[in-house]
């Protein structure tokens, strides 16, 4: 199985990008030149979301390094517990939204503290893998065109996430509980 | 929203950081996450030309407006608004395909490039459609099938069965993505009716 899945995620990139390059060819386009003309709009568009990430990463910064994040932990780590939630796995549940980096090195202690094939390993590696970093995604996407009122959309990622969570914990107790 | 949200994490950081005595971390954080977004952003600026010279060539050979034709099934339950054979759907397709082969630094870029398309369909240029918040919200919820960076982990820890984690977690992104998509046709709703 990892065999396969190794072998798509080498070939996925090259393949496609073999594919655009000879039917664009074959349709006469100058592949070059477009690609090129295509490509420069790359820097523009990554300093236009410096200024979004900035601000949240800011906030965030100051928010975990202050003890605020841990403080909502411990009010919400003994209803979390109540509905089954491993506690271990808790802070994880609060830094997977906020920081990609912040979560992955917490998923890694939990690996290397508890070992990748124990319950917690596992719990944390479904958590990990199926949820994103909602406030990265929103910054940079949004920020890219200028959107400054999100609506609801920070909500319904975040309750998305909550979801993920809820159905991580669900389906590894199922599994390997 | 954000307004808030960022005003508040600031404000309570600060207040929380003075009674704990914890203000040297926070100052360092400050400047350390400023730091941060630049690096992160340098990174994502090889990829994201990369991909913009790509999709460029997708779209002049008609390859997106292809892509785009055959995500139309999905795509008039989940985009009502956008015209089925729009170029956004293709990058939306491209985004979503990307994602599902867990290649995030791919899956980042062309997800940028479906927003810019998108916001040539929207009226207010300054606030999020309803195909944006839909689009962004299947993205946050972490809709994939091969969760990449966390098998590498597993696999670099010694794990017996690196790959043992696809299937619960492939069930707990659905759920994610499932609940994502329905919260926020019902947020889309009750957004209405307020007007």
């Amino acid at each position: 199985m990892i065999d396969l899945i190794n072998l798509i995620s080498e070939w996925a990139i090259p393949v496609v990008i073999f594919f655009i390059l000879s039917i664009s060819f074959y349709r006469g386009i100058k592949v070059y030149d477009v690609f090129v003309e295509g490509a420069v709009e790359g820097l523009a568009t990554g300093i236009k979301i410096i200024p979004y990430l900035l601000a949240m990463l800011v906030a965030i910064g100051v928010f975990r390094s202050s003890g605020a994040l841990d403080l909502i932990l411990d009010l919400v780590a003994i209803p979390l517990q109540r509905v089954g939630i491993p506690k271990e796995v808790i802070p994880l549940s609060l830094i997977r939204p906020l920081s990609g980096t912040g979560a992955l090195g917490f998923v890694t202690d939990l690996i290397n503290q508890y070992g990748p094939d124990s319950f917690i390993g596992r719990l944390a590696s479904t958590m990990q893998g199926s949820t994103e970093t909602t406030f990265y995604v929103v910054t940079v996407y949004f920020g890219a065109i200028g959107i400054k009122n999100t609506r609801h959309a920070i909500a319904a990622g975040l309750v998305a996430d909550f979801v993920g969570f809820i159905a991580a914990v669900f389906i590894c107790q199922l599994v390997f509980g | 929203m954000l307004n808030k949200i960022w005003f508040a994490m600031i404000t309570v950081g600060m207040v929380v950081a003075a009674i704990n005595g914890r203000m040297e971390e926070v100052s360092v954080a400050i400047l350390q996450s400023a730091e941060e977004s630049v690096r992160i952003v340098i990174k994502l600026i090889g990829p994201m030309s990369l991909w913009l010279g790509l999709m460029k060539l997708a779209e002049e050979s008609g390859l997106v407006q292809g892509l785009a034709k055959l995500f139309k099934p999905v795509a008039k339950i989940l985009f009502p608004k956008i015209p089925t054979d729009h170029p956004a759907l293709g990058s939306i397709m491209m985004n979503l395909s990307a994602n599902l082969l867990g290649l995030g630094n791919s899956a980042t870029p062309l997800g940028i490039k479906a927003m810019h398309q998108l916001q040539s369909l929207n009226n207010k240029s300054e606030t999020a459609s309803d195909a944006m918040c839909t689009f962004l919200v299947i993205n946050t919820s972490g809709l994939t099938l091969i969760p990449t960076t966390i098998l590498a982990l597993r696999a670099g820890a010694g794990s017996i069965n690196p790959t043992e984690i696809v299937g619960t977690t492939l069930f707990a992104t659905a759920c994610s993505t499932i609940a994502g998509v329905i919260i926020n046709k019902l947020l889309i709703k009750v957004g209405r009716s307020k007007l």
